[in-house]
This record gives C-alpha cells, structure tokens and sequence, in this order.
C-alpha cells in the first residue's frame, strides 16, 4: 500500500521530537515529526544519524514502535550503559530537537495480517519493539490472526509496553512472560530463560504452521532459534532480527 | 545537503592527544576496541604453525614451540586505527620479522600476511624489516587474547592497524603487490596513518 | 558485534535504491540459498563484512567512505530479486 514501494535511493530525512515518554526507568520512547515520512510497515526500522558541532557524526539503528497510520513515528529507546547514542535519545533529547532519519527499511523481518498465521512473537528485552508495531497493526485491521508473545525481561519493572500488553492480553493474542532476574513475590509465571521447554509449553507448535519471528540481544535470539528449530519449527517460517549484545 | 546538527549530541569524549603522536583525524582511546570481520578462530597451539612461503628457497615453517624457542623482545609503540581511534604506549611481545626471514633469500618486494579465518593484508616488504614490525604473541604482560588475535598476530604499527594482521599463520614473498581482504575492497594499499591513506585514492 | 543482514538494510537500500532484505542469495562456498536478512553480520570490522549462516563464507563486504561506497559481492553466486 502506500509508501511500501516507494524506490529510489533514500536521503537522510530531517527529525523533530515531539515528546518523550518514560517507559520503564531505562526505556523511553520517542514520538517524533517526519514531515516526509513515506509510511512503513510493522517490523521495519530506521537508522537515525546525529552530528555534533564538530562534524562528528554516530548512526544507530531503531525498530519503529508506531503501527502504520500513526499520527507519529515511534521509536523506543534503551539506555545502554556508556553508550554514546542511547544516552542523548533517553536522557538528552528535548522537544523540539532535531536530528536525521534514513527509512523506513527492512523487508525481511515484517509482518502483517496478510500474511496469515498463527503468529509466535518471541522478544528478549527490547527486541519487543518490532512486536508492538506489529500487534498494533494487528489490532487496527481488526484482529482475525491469532498470536502469542513470549516476552523474556529482566523483572516486571524492565517489561516494555507492560500496561499496554495487559489490555491486549486475552483479545486474540496471548502475552506470557517471564522474567529472570527478579520477580514480583506473588510471581506465579516462569523466572527462567526462554527454551525448548518453555516454547514447547507456551506454543503454538509447529504443527499449526505459525509463523515465527524472534528479536532481541544476538545471544537470545540465536539460542531461542535453535531451541525452536529442535522443536520441529520449520526453519524457512522463523525470522530473526539481532540487536546486538546489549539490545537496543 | 548539510547534516543537521543535533543539540546537545557530542558523542563520546574524544580526545586529540599529542599531535606529534596522533595522526591527523584520530583521537585517543583507552579502550582497545575490538574489530572482527568474522568469528574468532580457535586454532590449538599443537596444530598452528607459521610459514613463508612464496618467491622462497623453500617453505620455512615453525610450529608454536620453535616459534616461541625464537628470540622475542617487548616493545612499547601507538598504534592507529582506520576507524579513527588511536591507542598510545601499547606493550607487546613479539618475535621480530627480520628474525623470521634471517638467511631467508628472496627477490620478492612485498608480502601478503594470511591468517585463519582467510583474512589476508599486503604490505611492501621493506615496511615489515629493519625493526618495524613483529609476530606478536603477548599483549601488556599477558599471553595475546584470541580477541585481538591471539594467539599470533602481525604488528606493523607504523601503518593503519588493519595490516597488523590477527590471527597470522604466515608471510607470502611476492614481486607484485597483491591487495589483501580490505585493500580489494576500498581501503589503501599501503595505508599511512601520517598522510591519512585510509582509502583508495587517498 | 555479530548481527543479521537486518543491520545493512538501510545501506543496501542506498547502495541498491530498493529493498534487499528479502532478496534470496546463494552461497559461492556452500551453495546454500538464504534471505539477504537472515545472513551474518559483522558490522566492526573497518568495514562491513556479510557471511554465509551455513558454512562463514564471505558473502559481501561494504565499505563506505563519506558518500563513497565500495561493494563485494563475490561470495554471493546469485541474487534472486524481485522487480
């Protein structure tokens, strides 16, 4: 649809930040005026550029959070300790500033109703960010697939998009998380890493066909696709996106 | 079209250091960043050898232990890297290179390092002789990390750090310069960091 | 850091002027055919070096210099795309 097949090469394009929104203590997201924005779709990303006075220029790259349509472009944002981007984007940025966009880009790691499912969203930290954009889409085309989240965070105070995730629960989408580090002391639900058994529990298997798709740290995502290949997921229906070491 | 700058962003502190000991475009760091253009290879000591090889007499080759049985000394220097970070009075042990091609006769005028994992990097031979460069095997103090190229790696610190070649398993003699892994792929044949030759056309 | 192809989206689509994420490429080492999106990533090396998930290969390597960028492609026997 619109914006999708848009060609020609891609320029830089100018950024302003409309607000930023605290998400967890670590975790802010940033909605943001692209007054050329082409439109995306859900579990594409960007690359945004900052320079300094001096010239000195670090890009970075950031999965958009805000579903297709959204009246701004989202992006969430963790803090990495002694990064050099994160800490401007959480910390720094105030309404009004200003600074660059190449995208939207990614075709491989996207889905839409289309597409069909069930759908299996696996996300270790931050890597649910591609999965809100998604979930929201899901949501404004009327639901109709069903879909389940595995969310992996630290403790219930590192869960992303938390309160959110609690409203969808339960309206065609399944959220589960666990979290291994710490838990609230009237935790019931799973304090461990995500693996085979737990995939196994949580489902859909791979019987039903689901199309699956993983994001986070480079260490979770390659042990979670393993996990899930032993378990008889066809390996052409899982599609990952690695953030790196530290997420983001 | 001019980037725009962003307020506030000034990245991370970067220091200029002494310019008679900064190349022009870098800043000091006292970190030591690790750059990989693939998985760190894990060759075993009791299967690792070094060669020279090439416009040779014969194939020349040291296993670990004739290698490490080679006279080594430490040496002090700054080494600069493409990707503009300098690291200044870095130690290191190593075996010299003239000390390899000792009673070594070539015609050749270059060398092309390689090493596991098929990196390779070309150099004139006059840069790796005379003192300038080593087979390092120890890096301040301690045996060198596989993450910086352990446990051998070439140190030519007069040039760009992308021809201090980790994991070296060997020097290839050649008449001709053969652009190695990055220098078939935009970055300077011979790469000094003084006349900022990062790329071709530099 | 060790990353997917989803890492080189934006500048392939610089290099190329459309999406590339998708396209399916094989292997010149090992033959094997795989999403642009779904190779490895080494994105710290002085350059940017693509490698085959199945057997290291190297696929591609990207190098830019301001607004100059150089492309091997010599890895990757063939790109399958859609146009």
């Amino acid at each position: 649809m619109a914006g999708t097949a848009v060609l020609g090469r891609l320029t830089w394009l100018p950024v302003e930040a409309v607000e930023v929104v605290p998400e967890t203590p670590r975790v802010k997201t940033l909605r943001l005026d692209v007054p050329d924005w082409p439109g995306h779709l859900p579990g594409q990303h960007v690359d945004i550029r900052l320079t300094s006075e001096d010239g000195y220029q670090a890009q970075r790259s950031y999965s958009i959070a805000s579903a297709p349509g959204a009246p701004q472009l989202e992006l969430t944002v963790e803090l990495i300790e002694d990064g050099e981007v994160s800490p401007y984007l959480a910390d720094e940025l105030q309404p009004g500033d200003r600074f660059e966009l190449r995208g939207p880009v990614g075709g491989y790691f996207v889905w839409e109703p289309s597409r069909g499912g069930p759908l299996l969203l696996v996300a270790g930290g931050s890597g649910v960010v591609p999965f809100r954009a998604m979930l929201r889409h899901l949501v404004d085309e009327g639901g109709g697939v069903p879909a389940t989240l595995l969310a992996s965070s630290r403790s219930w105070d590192d869960v992303i998009y938390r309160d959110e995730l609690e409203r969808l629960d339960g309206e065609g989408l399944r959220v589960v998380h666990t979290l291994t580090r710490e838990q609230p002391d009237d935790w019931d639900g799973y304090t461990r890493r995500v693996n085979a058994e737990m995939l196994a529990e949580v489902g859909p298997g791979p019987d039903e066909g689901p199309h699956v798709y993983v994001c986070g740290p480079t260490p979770f995502v390659e042990s979670v696709a393993t996990a899930l290949v032993e378990l008889g997921h066809e390996p052409g229906r899982i599609r990952t996106e690695r953030f790196g070491p530290t997420g983001g | 079209m001019t980037p725009i700058v962003s307020r506030g962003f000034r990245g991370r502190r970067r220091d200029d250091g002494p310019p008679d000991r900064v190349p022009p475009g870098q800043y000091v760091t006292d970190d030591f960043p690790v750059l990989s253009a693939g998985p760190t290879p894990r060759t075993p000591l009791g299967e690792w050898d070094f060669t020279i090889v090439g416009e040779v007499d014969e194939l020349h080759r040291w296993t670990w232990e004739e290698f490490r049985a080679l006279p080594s000394e430490e040496v002090t220097v700054d080494i600069h890297c493409v990707t503009k970070w300098s690291k200044l009075d870095t130690t290191w042990e190593g075996v010299r290179v003239d000390t390899l091609l000792e009673g070594i006769e070539t015609s050749a005028e270059y060398v092309v390092a390689f090493c596991d994992g098929g990196y390779t990097t070309n150099l004139p031979l006059e840069d790796v002789v005379d003192g300038k460069a080593w087979v390092a095997f120890g890096y301040d103090g301690e045996p060198l990390d596989p993450e910086h190229g352990g446990p051998a790696r070439l140190l030519v610190p007069h040039l760009y750090f992308w021809k201090s070649a980790k994991w070296v398993r060997g020097l290839q003699l050649a008449s001709t310069d053969e652009p190695g892994f990055w220098e078939q792929n935009g970055y300077h044949l011979y790469g000094d960091p003084w006349r900022e030759q990062r790329y071709w056309g530099d | 850091m060790r990353l997917d192809g989803n890492a080189v989206a934006g500048i392939l689509r610089q290099v190329f002027a459309v999406e590339m994420t998708e396209a399916i490429g094989t292997c010149a080492g090992c033959g094997k055919a795989e999403a642009v999106g779904a190779v490895v990533v080494y994105d710290r090396a002085p350059g940017t070096v693509l490698r085959c998930p199945h057997c290291e290969w190297v696929l591609a390597k990207l190098v830019t210099d301001g607004d100059r960028v150089w492309v091997d492609l010599r890895g990757v026997r063939t790109l399958e795309l859609r146009v």
